[in-house]
Formats: structure tokens, C-alpha cells, sequence
């Protein structure tokens, strides 16, 4: 996926985005740390764009403390930063890969923790189909892949890889 | 990345960079901290043990509620009311307590030394909540949060630790950490209660003079004086005492700027430390406290993963 295709779906997954949620005010965007956080800069700056002098509300959630391997691994914590109450409203969870499902399964966990929300939904730029372990599936999908588990889905950003790329390793 | 060590026995045993990853790691739990639901899931599962053999509130209410809010499993253990008055030595109790499937354990004990000798003979990581008069590294830890956090960062930062040095295990946490990071520091107190050779030891500044400290240093950490572990008369009254090295409002005032006061607790308000100074807008002593619980769940988590 090269730098332009990537562009032009990030601004179709915000039309998309704003397609469902038609007052906007009541909506919230979540971006994931450490990745998903690139795709939702984006999608808000996109979202902005089309909604001209509309406040967005827009929170970056670390899932580091919902983990369920701690026995097993490490990880070390990014910053949350979600300084208003989700309580009532409609969340909208952004990523940039999604593979097994368990980040999103312990994303929906840590969302509670700020309040209950109306509802949730979940936006990726890229889905990994068949390669899920938990039953869980995106609401906007930037581009399906059918990639095998020995492969690598890598997402390349201006801001930190110096390109905007999406690639797939073997 | 992870710790270089399995337990937490001293600041003595840790890297630089082990102490910038527990403060990092700190400042996110401090985010949890502020959230509606203060409780994360990270520890479900493993059992920690608090084993205080000395008396304690604030460090064992801090790592208790930790515990909790890491949703550990915990049980509490304290010497007076347990079998340790029947005669039971310390590896016997700790061998009794793990052999029902404890992960981790946090201990206080008045022998220095103490979690070290554990650390050799027991599977599950330690965790030392104070030994004697040797390390309390959890509030070396929190202090360093609250210095960074009230001035911005440690690297050359002047620290003057003011009081009892001698008996004290938060001033050599204290030291041996701020000296890693790249502070300053100067320990003052009246002389028959700082070590003899402590400059030449830990690379700190020795005076005893407390308003050219206090001229000089940034922040103040006051320490209490540990009258319980003086088997000697040191100094000829807790008056006199106060004359020399208390600090007072009209102390605070003569000085040529502001610097910052901390105190680990608990105060000897008009020994130590007047009220009208640790209720001051000066002091931090009521945000360490609160830096505590953060720091302690770091440290908890950074070393739960260990012992597979």
C-alpha cells in the first residue's frame, strides 16, 4: 500500500466514520498505543477536515496493564491520556493492525475504567481476517489481507519510519 | 526491556537505568490513579505476601492498597499477632508462608539485611519495605518521583538530606539514588549522628551548619529522628535538638529563595519539623505519599513476571 492509496483510504475510513455517527459531538475517538495512535492522528486531522470548526474528542489509551500474557512477557507502559469521562458516549477504538484480537479484547476492558459507554466500535487500517483467536471484527476496515501466521504485516509512518507504507514481510 | 535484578533489596543493587524505568513506569500507574475506576487487572493471579516484623502505616497501607489496585491477591502478616512470638525463626515462617503458593513478598524488618538473607534461601521475588538501618527502597523511589515531578528532573539537582543519617535507611536509599542519577548531595545533622566517613563512602557533602544547607540545596528531605533505634544518648534534648536542626517558618523565610520540603514520615511536628512549615505550600510531603502507591505498583509489576 503505497503512501497515496494510504491516504485516500484513511480519508474514506473518516467519511465512514462520520457516516454513522451523525452528531458528532457525542462521539469519541480512542487511538491505541503505541501504533494505532499514527491511524487515529490521522483520521481526526481527516474528520476535522471534512467537519470544519467541529470539536472532535480524541484520547489515546495504553492497554499495557490489561494484558493477559503478564506471567509470560514483559511490557513496558505508553502513555493514557483520556482527561474526560467516556460515560454515555459513542466510542469509536482505532488501530492499525488487527491480528488476533487480543489487544482489542483488552482495549474494550480498559475503556471501562473511564466510564460506560453508549457503545463501541472498532476502526483498523489494516485486518488480518482468519487470523483471529478471539470473536471480535471491525466496524470500518481500511484493507482486508489474507496473510499466513509466519508473515509479517508492517505499518511504515512519516512521522517516526521517515515513509508511509504498508508492507507485507515473510 | 525489563529490571536487571529479581528483587528489590536496595537502590544499592540497581542500574540507572532499572530507576528510570520503575519512575516511568510509576508516572503511567499515577495516570491510573486519576481514572474513575483505579483498578487494572495486571496482577490477577499472583499472591503477594506482606510480612511486616516492625511496625509500619503508611508503607504497608501504600503497598497493601498497590497490591489492590494491581488486583494482586494479598495477606497480611504482622510479627506481634503471629507465631514468630512463639519462637519460629524468620526462614521457618517465610518457608510455612510460601509453601502455600505466595509469588512475591514484601518485607520489613528491624535486622538490615534481613530480605537479602531471604533473597539467598526463598524461590519468590522480595521486596524490601525497610531493613533496619540499612535500605527502605520503595521511598527512595518515591522521593525521586516527587523531586522530579515538583522540579523537573534529578541530573544536577541539590539535595539536602537534614537529621538523623545515621539511623536512617531512607537517607541511604536516598543517597545511593540520587547519586545515580546525577544529583548533588549534602547530609546535615549534628555530628554524632552522621557516620564518620560517609563522605568517603557514598560521595556526599557533610555539614553541619542547616541554614548554609539549606542556603545551598534546592530541596530539603527531613528526616525523623529515630529515637527508638538510639541506644545511646546522641544529642541532650529533643528542644535542643529542634534550637540546632529544626526548621522553622522564620528559618524558611530568612533564606535567600525557595526550596522545597520533603519528609518521609511520620512527623515529629516541633522536633524536626514546625507546623507551619510541613502545612506549607513548601512542603510535598502529602504528594510523596501519594507518589507511593504509584511507585510501589511499578515495582510490583515490574517484578511479578519473574518467577515462572
Amino acid at each position: 500500500m503505497s503512501e497515496q492509496q494510504l491516504s485516500i483510504t484513511i480519508r474514506r475510513l473518516a467519511s465512514q466514520v462520520l457516516e454513522n455517527n451523525d452528531s458528532i459531538s457525542n462521539t469519541v475517538i480512542i487511538g491505541l498505543q503505541p501504533r494505532g495512535i499514527y491511524v487515529s492522528d490521522r483520521l481526526v486531522n481527516e474528520i476535522k477536515k471534512q467537519l470544519p470548526g467541529v470539536a472532535v474528542q480524541y484520547g489515546k489509551l495504553d492497554i499495557t496493564f490489561y494484558r493477559d500474557d503478564i506471567r509470560k512477557e514483559l511490557h513496558i507502559a505508553n502513555q493514557t491520556d483520556i482527561p474526560f469521562s467516556l460515560e454515555g458516549k459513542k466510542i469509536v477504538l482505532v488501530d492499525d493492525v488487527l491480528y488476533t484480537g487480543r489487544t482489542i479484547r483488552a482495549a474494550l476492558d480498559a475503556i471501562l475504567a473511564f466510564g460506560r459507554p453508549e457503545n463501541v466500535e472498532l476502526c483498523v487500517l489494516i485486518d488480518r481476517r482468519f487470523s483471529r483467536q478471539f470473536p471480535i471484527q471491525p466496524d470500518y476496515t481500511g484493507k482486508a489481507i489474507d496473510s499466513i501466521i509466519s508473515q509479517k504485516v508492517k505499518v511504515f509512518w512519516k512521522e517516526k519510519d521517515g515513509k508511509d507504507e504498508v508492507a507485507l514481510l515473510e | 526491556m525489563s529490571l536487571s535484578t529479581k528483587h528489590l533489596l536496595g537502590i544499592r543493587d540497581l542500574k540507572k537505568e532499572d530507576i528510570s524505568l520503575i519512575l516511568q513506569t510509576a508516572e503511567q500507574f499515577k495516570e491510573v490513579l486519576q481514572r474513575p475506576v483505579k483498578k487494572v487487572p495486571s496482577l490477577r493471579d499472583i499472591v503477594v505476601v506482606n510480612l511486616f516484623f516492625e511496625n509500619s502505616t503508611r508503607t504497608r497501607i501504600s503497598f497493601e492498597l498497590a497490591e489492590k489496585r494491581l488486583s494482586a491477591d494479598t495477606v497480611n502478616f504482622t510479627a506481634s499477632s503471629s507465631s514468630v512470638s512463639k519462637g519460629e525463626t524468620l526462614l521457618d515462617t517465610v518457608n510455612n508462608i510460601l509453601s502455600m503458593k505466595v509469588d512475591m513478598v514484601v518485607m520489613r524488618h528491624s535486622a538490615s539485611g534481613a530480605p537479602h538473607f531471604l533473597a539467598k534461601h526463598i524461590p519468590a521475588a522480595i521486596i524490601n519495605a525497610g531493613d533496619g538501618i540499612n535500605e527502605h527502597p520503595t521511598q527512595g523511589l518515591l522521593d525521586a518521583l516527587s523531586i522530579r515531578e515538583r522540579t523537573g528532573s534529578l541530573e544536577g539537582r541539590k539535595v539536602a538530606i537534614v537529621g538523623d543519617i545515621m539511623h536512617s535507611r531512607v537517607a541511604q536509599s536516598n543517597i545511593y539514588l540520587l547519586k545515580k542519577m546525577g544529583a548533588e548531595v549534602t547530609v546535615c545533622g549534628p555530628p554524632t549522628l552522621i557516620p564518620k566517613y560517609i563522605s568517603q563512602a557514598l560521595g556526599v557533602n557533610v555539614s553541619y551548619n542547616l541554614k548554609e544547607t539549606l542556603e545551598w540545596c534546592d530541596v530539603a528531605n527531613v528526616l525523623r529522628i529515630q529515637l527508638e533505634r538510639q541506644n545511646q544518648v546522641l544529642f541532650s534534648s529533643l528542644r535542643e535538638y529542634n534550637l540546632a536542626y529544626g526548621i522553622s517558618r522564620q528559618l524558611l523565610d530568612s533564606l535567600h529563595k525557595e526550596i522545597v520540603i520533603m519528609h518521609p514520615g511520620p512527623i515529629n511536628r516541633g522536633v524536626e519539623l514546625d507546623s507551619d512549615v510541613a502545612d506549607s505550600k513548601q512542603s510535598i510531603i502529602l504528594q510523596q505519599v501519594e507518589n507511593g502507591v504509584a511507585v510501589r505498583m511499578a515495582v510490583l509489576y515490574l517484578l511479578a513476571n519473574r518467577n515462572n
